[in-house]
């Protein structure tokens, strides 16, 4: 089999050459990962944190149902966000389905949980470090989740990038609600679902190789910032 | 300048009992810390000193009794208050972050470089707080403590970990921190410590307080048998 | 991490956003069979009309049954598929206006090289179908209730073969696309049912060939259908109309016909006009 070669080969090719049709769908592929990503984190990242932190009746029952909704397939989510999206459905009039718009959607519900429940894992053993603290310091509720958040940040980055990983590389989701139209909605994981539906193996494995090179970029990018910040201040 | 003893004193605890696990661990307990300046809570291990430090700052609930101050009961009009622990808990911030959160929930309060210059921090202020040395790291505590604006301190066994020129460092600290009018109950077993800077001792043994007078006149001269095997040995068989 | 509120402002307006901007120009959705959008032809026909009306088209590849499904609800403006039954069922049922044949290709059973049934160069593909059956030659179909699927269990019906009881042993269904399926039976050594076009434009052959070809049975007929404005007050009549009307112009006739892969045509134009 010479199709790793050539993968690599055609790989290598797309990225030097500067494929614009490459460059379009990585752009729309980060643009819709990172929307995602940043709202998953706007919701995730203090639903997490108060669930750490209070004692309710039920939280058990929220606390397992996070950790069961990090393992839903994003072709669940698809069409659960398909159904509510289409022009039957009753988010019909907005007329979002087929868009970004759309797989930004399914992407945040997709990984929302997961950063929810990741967070809840790390700011309740901070808080257990802390509680007596904040105890002790008389600090009231609505300042222990923010100041949990800000303490636990290097950690919570990983947390976001364990959901950034997830967004960027399913493909369920966004082919459902965004039907993989060329330059409106294809993504990276789509246009690799479609090579391979060609029959293309090497054109999707090089699309492949160049998802896994963003993912590198990414994560490493985030450890440089993370590293970076630590030296220069921890505040 | 004595200026918050009017709403701290009289420290009183009436018939204060802690049970936890079936097991009484507290009481039943009177005291009552009527001058100001340091009140060392002193006793073998296991006698309840921390114990009562924290039930006395309401940081656990005693099973039965009361606790007021300057004759309100605690909960409501207690006067501003703030524990330094043995270990300290910092925050994973700055060391000048660290004085700033606390000085954030006083709403207000003396400058953070101030404060930082009183506990010799200045030099650290940028650097991570848990990165700093034990002695240091019990200052910040301290200062951080202060930047609450207490008008009343406990200090649990303070400088328990630390070598003698750190435990100088602190016992200067709080010197300073009592002359400026501010109560502090103090849990040490240091007998030296406490000679150094207990205005007044309360003894305690198995849960209760036996003897309560004279810094002086305990360690030199206690009646109850325990304080003196205390102080004598530091020993209670 | 102290975030200022521009950006975050900034990013949430971006979110929010991000999908408005195609809504501006004039576009249309078809919903369409993976056939047609895996063998190229849209990425040859579309530019061709794009200039011409300055429409963008947006192509959704789905198989049949989903994308009769799809534009039932609404969600597309034209329709292109291949399964006549079910798009007359459509017209019937007040979804689409009218029906239309747009093109024509054919179907082909592929098999590998070995061909262990021994049905190369068969003409009769019920026969063939039949002789694949008796000697428990591995067959993977779509199962998708696509509009080759449905083909396909059409001529299993006519050859009369149960291939529901022989489902998991000899008989697999991939459950997936015409491209997913092929590749499915390449792995496996299996013969299965293509359209010609995808067949021709698949990149990952291997050994397999065609091994049945020709029978008028597996004629493979294309309609255009545009979806009814009373039922789905969301749809864009002019753009719909306007490329419905272009397919089955002498232009686009000519377009379809036009297009080659390998210097072969894959799809034969037969609109009336």
């Amino acid at each position: 089999m010479s199709d790793f070669e050539q993968a690599f080969a055609l790989a290598l090719r797309l990225l030097f050459s500067f494929d614009p049709a490459l460059i379009e769908i990585v752009a729309l592929s980060l643009k819709v990962s990172l929307s995602a990503l940043f709202l998953a984190g706007l919701i995730g990242l203090p639903f997490g944190a108060a669930v750490a932190v209070t004692r309710f009746p039920g939280r058990g029952g929220v606390i397992i149902l996070l950790n069961a909704m990090m393992g839903l397939p994003p072709v669940v989510i698809g069409l659960l966000v398909y159904m509510l999206l289409s022009r039957a459905g009753p988010l019909g009039v907005l007329g979002l389905l087929y868009t970004p718009a759309a797989m930004i959607i399914a992407q945040t519900i997709l990984i929302a949980p997961i950063i929810a429940a990741l967070t809840w894992q790390v700011v309740e053993s901070l808080e257990g470090e802390y509680s007596e603290l904040f105890r002790s310091m008389r600090v009231p509720f609505h300042r222990r989740v923010p100041t949990l958040l800000f303490d636990a940040r290097f950690s919570l980055m990983t947390v976001m990038l364990a959901g950034f990983g997830r967004a960027v590389a399913e493909v369920g989701a966004v082919m459902i609600v965004g039907g993989n139209i060329d330059h409106l909605t294809r993504v990276m994981t789509t246009a690799i679902a479609l090579e391979t539906a060609k029959g293309d193996l090497a054109q999707a494995l090089a699309l492949g190789f160049v998802l896994v090179l963003i993912a590198i970029t990414v994560n490493g990018a985030v450890i440089v910032i993370r590293q970076a910040a630590r030296r220069r201040a921890y505040a | 300048m004595r200026s918050h003893e009017a709403a701290v004193l009289p420290i009183e605890a009436r018939g204060l009992r802690y049970k936890a696990g079936g097991r009484a661990l507290i009481g039943p307990l009177d005291l009552t810390i009527s001058q100001g300046g340091i009140t060392a809570l002193m006793g073998p291990n296991g006698a309840g000193k921390s114990l009562l430090l924290r039930l006395l700052h309401g940081l656990i609930r005693p099973t039965a009794g009361t606790i007021s101050f300057s004759g309100r009961a605690a909960g409501d009009g207690a006067p501003r208050q703030a524990l330094v622990f043995q270990k300290p808990v910092l925050l994973r911030r700055s060391v000048a972050a660290n004085i700033s959160f606390a000085r954030s929930l006083a709403g207000g309060g003396e400058h953070v470089d101030d404060i930082l210059a009183e506990a010799g921090l200045t030099a650290q202020a940028r650097q991570p707080a848990r990165l700093l040395s034990g002695g240091e790291q019990q200052r910040l505590a301290l200062a951080r403590a202060m930047a609450l604006r207490p008008q009343l301190l406990f200090l649990d066994e303070p400088t328990a970990s630390l070598d003698p020129p750190a435990t100088l460092l602190m016992e200067d600290m709080i010197a300073g921190i009592a002359q400026r009018g501010i109560k502090i109950v103090l849990v040490t077993h240091d007998v030296g410590q406490a000679r150094r800077l207990a205005d007044d001792i309360a003894f305690m043994h198995q849960g209760r307080i036996v003897e309560h007078g004279p810094a002086g006149t305990l360690i030199e001269a206690a009646e109850t048998k325990e304080a003196q095997a205390f102080f004598a040995h530091r020993l209670v068989l | 991490m102290r975030i200022p509120a521009t950006f975050i402002a900034a990013l949430s307006l971006f979110a929010l956003t991000a999908g408005g901007a195609a809504a501006q120009e004039k576009s249309l959705l078809v919903q369409s069979t993976t056939s047609t959008a895996n063998s190229g032809l849209y990425d040859y026909l579309l530019p061709i009309f794009e200039k011409k009306t300055g429409i963008k088209v947006n192509i959704v590849a789905v198989g049949t049954g989903q994308a009769i499904k799809n534009a039932s609800n609404c969600d597309g403006d034209v329709l292109l598929v291949h399964a006549r039954p079910a798009e007359e069922k459509f017209v019937a049922e007040g979804f689409g206006i009218e029906r239309r044949d747009v093109m024509y290709n054919d179907f082909i059973i592929v098999g590998p090289a070995g061909d262990p049934a021994g049905v190369s160069g068969m003409k009769d593909v019920e026969a063939a179908l039949a002789k694949i059956a008796a000697a428990n030659a591995p067959f993977v179909s779509r199962g998708d209730d696509s509009g080759t699927d449905k083909k396909e269990k059409a001529l299993w019906k006519a050859a009369d073969v149960d291939v529901k009881s022989a489902s998991g042993s000899w008989y697999r269904e991939s459950g997936s696309g015409m491209g997913a399926t092929l590749n499915t039976a390449v792995g496996m050594g299996a013969y299965t049912l293509s359209d010609r076009a995808t067949w021709l434009s698949f990149a990952n052959k291997g050994d397999f060939d065609i091994v049945v070809e020709g029978d008028d049975d597996l004629f493979n007929q294309y309609g255009v259908i545009r979806v009814d404005p009373a039922h789905c007050p969301s749809v864009k009549q002019a753009e719909g109309a306007a490329f419905m009307d272009w397919l089955l112009s002498p232009e686009g006739q000519a377009a379809i016909a036009g297009f080659t892969v390998g210097g072969k045509q894959l799809f034969f134009p037969n609109a009336r006009p």
